[in-house]
């Protein structure tokens, strides 16, 4: 675990340019009465306190609820706040996977992500080439990914271009009936809700 | 709200090409799709970019085959969903 | 010229190779880079906006947006809005930059 001071250099090796322009910049807004340490360490606090495992609790609820799925679907963002999920400004939109629609998620103009639900994006979320390449072949890029979507679904591919962020809600795997939502949220991950996998199998749990 | 167009309706994006910070993507420009929903009224990106919060639209998610979108579509009835803001659309 | 080409950051449809999807955390860095952005739209009125950031990491050219990582690119825009609000200015940061190189070397 890092070291959090703002004034330690990461592993006590130079710092690159980059850094210093991070630590100046900090250093000028404090000095301003604009931005002060505590704030940015509050910021980061937020930020480390969401990830995947949120979006699991209401992927798991949705599969065991049938309906709070349905106000998930109307309302993702009200949906969140109903578990007690303080998921901010997100405007979040879910879109569900079914035996015959299989979604996938992408920005291809910058890196929009449900950031406020899920955590911070994957660096490959945030690449060129699957920024690029999920627009135009979902189905290769998911096949690298080691999805393989049968001819007869139908993939759709969302691309968050403006206000709203998107979930995807996996299937819920077979073999698990009678299965708590505590127990299916252990099946849900992050590349599940992003739409480039399936839910985990009960086998690899 | 007063929404120009509602869900089911036919739509094409504007073959526009300005300069300036613009979140309707180059590869959908001229293509024709469906609204599936009214999503809101926001502040346009385009004045926000220049610290201007003063020019509500509406913003749709438009729904596009694939194969209207691309040459080579993997799947023709495939398809992409783009948020695009009123002012970007033109009925068809 | 027929029209206004694409912008650097629009990439929906480009060819593009292979997807690199090795994990890291980020750098200390890099999640101070983040909750800067974050705290900076935060304030209220805004001091700067996802928008502002998005229209400067467009506008920093091709070879810094090829060369840059996300987060240099970041840091960068955060820093050109700042400048352009008369928030911070070239030669404070400047100077800073120097302090902060003085202190890594005492």
């Amino acid at each position: 675990m890092s070291d959090r001071h703002p004034h330690h250099p990461e592993h006590h090796r130079p710092s690159t340019y980059h850094e210093k322009l991070t630590a100046a910049v900090l250093e000028l807004l404090a000095e301003k009465n604009i931005l002060s340490p505590a704030q940015i360490t509050e910021s980061i606090a937020v930020m480390d306190a969401r990830g995947p495992h949120l979006g699991a609790k209401v992927v798991a609820r949705a599969w065991t609820d049938a309906a709070f799925k349905q106000r998930l679907l109307a309302d993702g963002s009200a949906a969140c706040r109903e578990m007690g999920i303080d998921v901010g400004t997100l405007k979040l939109v879910v879109v569900e996977n079914t035996e015959q629609v299989h979604n996938v998620i992408v920005c291809t103009l910058c890196s929009c992500y449900p950031k406020m639900l899920l955590g911070i994006p994957p660096a490959w979320y945030k690449s060129k080439a699957y920024r690029s390449r999920t627009a135009r072949e979902p189905r290769k890029v998911l096949a690298e990914f080691g999805l393989d979507v049968p001819g007869d679904v139908t993939v759709r591919v969302h691309d968050s271009t403006a206000d709203m962020r998107y979930l995807v809600l996996p299937l819920r795997p077979r073999g698990t009936d009678g299965w708590t939502a505590a127990q299916l949220e252990q099946l849900v991950t992050r590349d599940a809700m992003i739409g480039v996998a399936r839910a985990k199998e009960p086998a690899a749990v | 709200m007063n929404a120009r167009f509602k869900p089911g309706q036919r739509v094409r994006v504007r073959e526009w090409y300005p300069p300036g910070h613009v979140r309707t993507p180059y590869y959908i420009r001229g293509k024709s799709g469906e609204i599936e929903r009214v999503c809101g009224v926001f502040d346009n990106p385009e004045r926000l970019a220049y610290a201007k919060a003063d020019d509500p639209k509406t913003l749709y998610r438009v729904r596009f085959r694939q194969s209207d979108v691309w040459e080579r579509a993997e799947r023709p009835n495939d398809t992409i969903d783009v948020e695009i803001y009123e002012h970007w659309l033109e009925g068809t | 010229m027929t029209s206004h080409p694409r912008g650097i950051h629009d990439l929906g449809g480009l060819p593009a190779g292979e997807i690199d999807r090795s994990e890291h955390q980020n750098d200390f860095w890099e999640q101070r880079v983040d909750a800067l952005q974050r705290a900076l739209g935060l304030l209220d009125p805004p001091l700067v906006r996802t928008d502002e950031l998005r229209r400067a990491i467009e506008g920093i050219g091709a070879q810094a947006y090829d060369r840059m990582s996300y987060y240099e690119r970041w840091i960068t825009a955060i820093t050109e809005v700042l400048m352009e609000k008369g928030v911070i200015a070239v030669d404070e940061l400047g100077r800073k930059i120097a302090e902060i190189e003085a202190r890594e070397q005492a």
